[in-house]
């Protein structure tokens, strides 16, 4: 038997294309049409399989070698001495490697190879969250109530809120070791996707959000009031700055 | 190299550079090899520097694997013309049979996935790794690929049905 809903419809809904309106048209045809149902987590199981074997290939070291040698950065306007500008050229060109292998050239280079490891270790919780059989040290959506199971096992008080009304569902809270150090993992749920993010205490200055990419998913990292903050997830990087911005209002 | 004025030239440092990894990923799927595709994302990147005054502003991404595309397909066309026509006896295409050999081959499942989605027609195959791997919309697909969003959905919805079946053809008798 056929069901109205073509699979286009089914695949738009799958990949967050439909409008609100025919998304809510669509799930309510979902709770009475086990065929779509079977065929949406076919999909997603697609998906979480492509996503986990990490078929993402980022840039290869020598091709970012090639890269650095073609685009230098800009010499500086004011005329050095020449041994001076010299090293200013080394040391930027250094320093742009790094940012190439990043992914996140920006208007400042200050970022480290120590900022890479975090990010890969930060990408494996994620991506081990993901995986079947992993826990939530507490699941609810009472930001209270997540915020004291924290209170209980960090040193620090962790910020928890819920943000179901701009589309990010709270999900529950865990904790991580990354780099060694406990962190606190928010996680949170748009759209059927998980966002997980990690808050931990830093001594280091703040810094505005700086965003990455990682096998295929995305992270936006700052610092705030002695906390770090990572935002991870498959989602774009539109949303998780969305997010950034909702938990940077009130911290 | 370029013509490009300092402020460009930074603002090209600044947009376009960081879909560096992006560029890479796109040509190195395309054209199924690590070194064809660091040639090709390189001359990419060249050319969008060139053409950089071009650029409208809107979305860098999607602009660079425009011409990260092109490139590829332009390479593809000149060097493995078969390759393309794969598309065309689509329906005739069979996801490879799994020999005991290539079983032992394809033991873990990153190695069956990247065999699988290789053996897809480059025209599949490009919209499943902008959308799965790179999380681009449909909207950005069609942009990069220049092709109309109806064909870039049910384009994506073959390319993973195939998939599918290529992992599950794979797959029997792999697992006891």
């Amino acid at each position: 038997m056929r069901c109205d809903f073509s699979d286009s419809l089914l695949q738009e809904y799958f990949d967050d294309e439909l409008t609100a309106n025919t998304a809510e048209e669509f799930e309510r045809h979902l709770r009475h049409c086990a065929r779509c149902a079977t065929a949406l987590v076919d999909l997603d199981l697609l998906r979480d399989r492509l996503h986990l074997a990490q078929l993402y290939e980022p840039a290869t070291a020598s091709l970012l070698r090639r890269i650095n040698a073609r685009f230098h950065p800009i010499a500086p306007k004011t005329p050095a001495s020449k041994p001076l500008l010299w090293h200013w050229m080394a040391a930027a060109a250094a320093l742009l490697f790094i940012a190439i292998v990043l992914g996140k050239v920006g208007p400042r280079l200050q970022v480290d190879d120590y900022q890479a490891e975090l990010a890969g270790e930060i990408v494996d919780s994620h991506m081990h969250s993901l995986q079947p059989g992993s826990t939530m040290g507490v699941a609810s959506n009472d930001a209270r109530l997540v915020a004291s199971w924290f209170e209980t096992k960090l040193r620090f008080a962790v910020p928890v809120r819920d943000f179901a009304n701009e589309g990010f569902a709270l999900k529950g809270g865990r904790l991580d070791v990354i780099e060694g150090r406990s962190v606190a993992v928010l996680a949170y749920e748009r759209d059927g996707h998980p966002i997980n993010v990690f808050v931990w205490r830093t001594r280091e200055p703040e810094t505005s959000a700086r965003t990455g990419s990682r096998q295929g998913f995305r992270w936006v990292d700052w610092r705030k009031e002695k906390m770090e903050f990572c935002v991870v997830s498959d989602r774009n990087v539109a949303d998780l700055e969305q997010l950034h911005e909702l938990i940077d209002s009130f911290t | 190299m370029s013509e490009l004025s300092v402020e460009d030239r930074e603002r090209f440092e600044q947009t376009v550079l960081p879909h560096v990894d992006a560029a890479f990923n796109l040509a190195r799927w395309l054209l199924r090899g690590r070194a064809d595709a660091e040639d090709i994302a390189q001359e990419a990147l060249l050319r969008a520097c060139r053409f950089f005054g071009g650029f409208n502003g809107g979305d860098a991404r999607a602009w660079l694997l425009q011409i990260v595309r092109n490139t590829c397909y332009t390479w593809l066309e000149k060097n493995r013309p078969m390759e393309l026509s794969m598309e065309f006896d689509e329906e005739l295409h069979q996801p490879t049979s799994a020999t005991p050999e290539t079983l032992a081959i394809i033991a873990d499942d990153h190695k069956r996935l990247t065999l699988a989605l290789e053996t897809l027609p480059p025209r599949f195959r490009e919209v499943l790794v902008l959308r799965e791997l790179e999380g681009c919309s449909y909207k950005e697909i069609a942009t990069i690929t220049s092709i109309p969003i109806g064909t870039v959905m049910s384009s994506l919805s073959r390319a993973r049905r195939q998939l599918y079946s290529a992992l599950t053809n794979s797959s029997q008798g792999a697992c006891p």
